[in-house]
């Protein structure tokens, strides 16, 4: 498999990958470009003229509810949620490399955590609040039932990060007299930096899309993938795919932010990384 | 371990622990003691009643959502499983360098960071009467007239779900292949299997653990999945997510959080038999 000629299993498991791929991929395209549809156009092909008359119809309060209202909760929340994130997963991360009572339920609270559906977590969140006389709101029952999906994926990460994590780079900094605070703000979090990242981007982006999460959890003023939500039951014309538009936009921009500048790091360990046996 | 170090490490696992504590066992708990309360139009009533229960296992409709429900996840389990292993397999054992590898497996995964809400709004333009699939078909003269069941049905139901958790299938069955030592695969070749054999004898046993964890996710996701059967059977098809959903938009809560009881145990049944196959902490 791994020399000589490419056999024909290679060409039809491309294709089938290439397939794959258009299909994941496909119908977000034809969205994007249906957005740009003309001001008589419908929500299908084929295209009557292009403008971007969609987009401006989407930042008029009164036509679609309230679209800049809901982004900017949704942007504040994913920003929360991904710096609580990234926190406690590297310090959760660094408690579970030594034992200590009560790792293994944590352990397993986390799992639960995932696999538990997430409209059990918001309808639990929803009647609790309920139950208990409170107003949920986006930034206090939402925010805590986002935290329950992105936690357990921050930990699993950390996880996997610091068993493949030398830990003699840690003694060294000790021994040469580096304090346990000294040696996780110079040693520890600039070798793990871009695993953080990775974690930042899974805070930020799982929030950001939410849904069912939020559902029971967001009170009064909705997140932006409920106000989307609400939409798809009664606005009939290419506005939504505008709204669709902006808002995979946005992803797309995180995304390409932490994988530049991951990379980034990459290569500017590769350029100043060691020095060993360099000496003159 | 000395006493400053073990303070130290429950400092450091005390925000995760606040928020499990918080926003996943206290709600649970909440729902399970809801689902014994009483209720009228207006309020909830503290009680300790079986009735809950009772109604929902003495009605037809429960059993026949969570026959829908069930149904659902095995077709989608199956799909996404063969989709989700012929991609890790071609992208893990065909292609050969590793950049390229990585590129290919971050194409799979950037939808997973994406909106699904959007994603599912995205089919509309194919699939509709009008749509593209449609309009093609018909110019190619395969049909006369526009096949009504592509979307709206338990057919763009199934095809959202795949659309949607392919990926938790290809991620980890790609973790699971990159760790399998390369020459096992020489050996296999060498004691003249064919790769059809080493892909069933030595690949597909290794695999197992990847296969388990991406089950356990798209199994769990929709059991308990109820936006993409409203948003894409339009009302048409049904699912226990949706019972509860209905049952809160009339605020019969106790009702919800029955179903939520039985739909918990249910979920939780199938993945404790799941992780018999699998330690998900070697997995890391």
């Amino acid at each position: 498999m791994q020399h000589g000629k490419r056999g024909p299993a290679f060409w039809l498991l491309g294709s089938f990958f290439c397939l794959f791929v258009l299909f994941l991929y496909g119908p977000t395209l034809t969205i994007l470009i249906l957005s740009f549809q003309g001001p008589s156009g419908g929500l299908t092909f084929p295209m009557n003229g292009v403008s971007l008359h969609w987009f401006r119809n989407l930042f008029e309060k009164q036509m679609v509810g309230d679209f800049a209202g809901s982004l900017q909760r949704s942007l504040i929340l994913g920003a929360a949620v991904m710096l609580v994130t990234v926190v406690a997963s590297f310090s959760a991360g660094l408690a579970f490399r030594s034992r200590f009572r009560g790792a293994g339920i944590l352990f397993y609270l986390a799992i639960a955590s995932l696999i538990v559906p997430s409209i059990l977590i918001s309808l639990g969140i929803g009647l609790l609040y309920r139950v208990l006389g409170w107003d949920p709101a986006w930034y206090s029952s939402a925010f805590g039932a986002h935290l329950t999906w992105t936690l357990p994926f921050g930990l699993l990460i950390m996880f996997a990060v610091f068993n493949r994590f030398d830990r003699r780079y840690e003694e060294a900094a000790r021994d040469l007299g580096a304090t346990s605070w000294q040696t996780i703000r110079h040693i520890v979090v600039p070798i793990l930096l871009p695993s953080l990242i990775g974690v930042g981007l899974f805070g930020f982006t799982l929030s950001y899309d939410e849904f069912a999460r939020s559902l029971y959890t967001a009170g009064t003023f909705n997140t932006l993938p409920l106000e989307i939500y609400g939409m798809t039951t009664n606005v009939t014309t290419p506005v939504l795919y505008a709204l669709g538009t902006v808002t995979t936009g946005v992803s797309f921009l995180v995304i390409a932010l932490s994988l530049l500048s991951v990379t980034w790091l990459r290569r500017r360990r590769a350029r100043h990384g060691s020095d060993a046996g360099k000496a003159a | 371990m000395n006493r400053v170090k073990s303070w130290v490490t429950y400092l450091q696992v005390a925000p995760l622990a606040l928020v499990f504590l918080l926003f996943l066992i206290v709600p649970i708990a909440t729902i399970v003691v809801v689902s014994f309360f009483d209720y009228n139009t207006t309020q909830i009533i503290p009680a300790f009643l079986l009735q809950n229960y009772e109604e929902l296992l003495l009605s037809p409709v429960t059993w026949r959502t969570y026959q829908q429900t069930i149904q659902f996840a095995l077709i989608t389990w199956a799909l996404t499983l063969l989709i989700g292993f012929t991609v890790a397999y071609f992208v893990a054992f065909h292609v050969r360098s590793p950049t390229m590898q990585t590129v290919l497996f971050l194409l799979c995964t950037i939808p997973f960071w994406t909106s699904n809400v959007i994603r599912m709004i995205s089919w509309i333009p194919f699939l509709g009467r009008h749509g593209l699939a449609n309009t093609t078909l018909m110019n190619l003269g395969l049909i006369k007239e526009p096949l009504e069941f592509l979307l709206y049905s338990d057919f763009s139901v199934v095809l959202a779900y795949v659309h949607l958790y392919t990926l938790f299938m290809v991620v980890p069955i790609f973790n699971s292949m990159m760790r399998i030592d390369r020459s096992l695969l020489e050996a296999a070749r060498d004691a003249g299997a064919t790769g059809w054999q080493t892909l069933l004898n030595v690949i597909l046993p290794l695999c197992k653990p990847g296969i388990a964890i991406g089950s356990i996710f798209v199994v769990t996701i929709v059991m308990g999945d109820f936006v993409t059967v409203r948003m894409m059977s339009g009302g048409l098809s049904a699912s226990v997510g949706l019972m509860m959903a209905n049952a809160m938009s009339l605020l019969q809560y106790p009702a919800a959080a029955a179903n939520a009881v039985i739909l918990l145990l249910l979920v939780l049944f199938i993945v404790a038999a799941m992780m018999r196959l699998v330690d998900i902490r070697k997995e890391l």
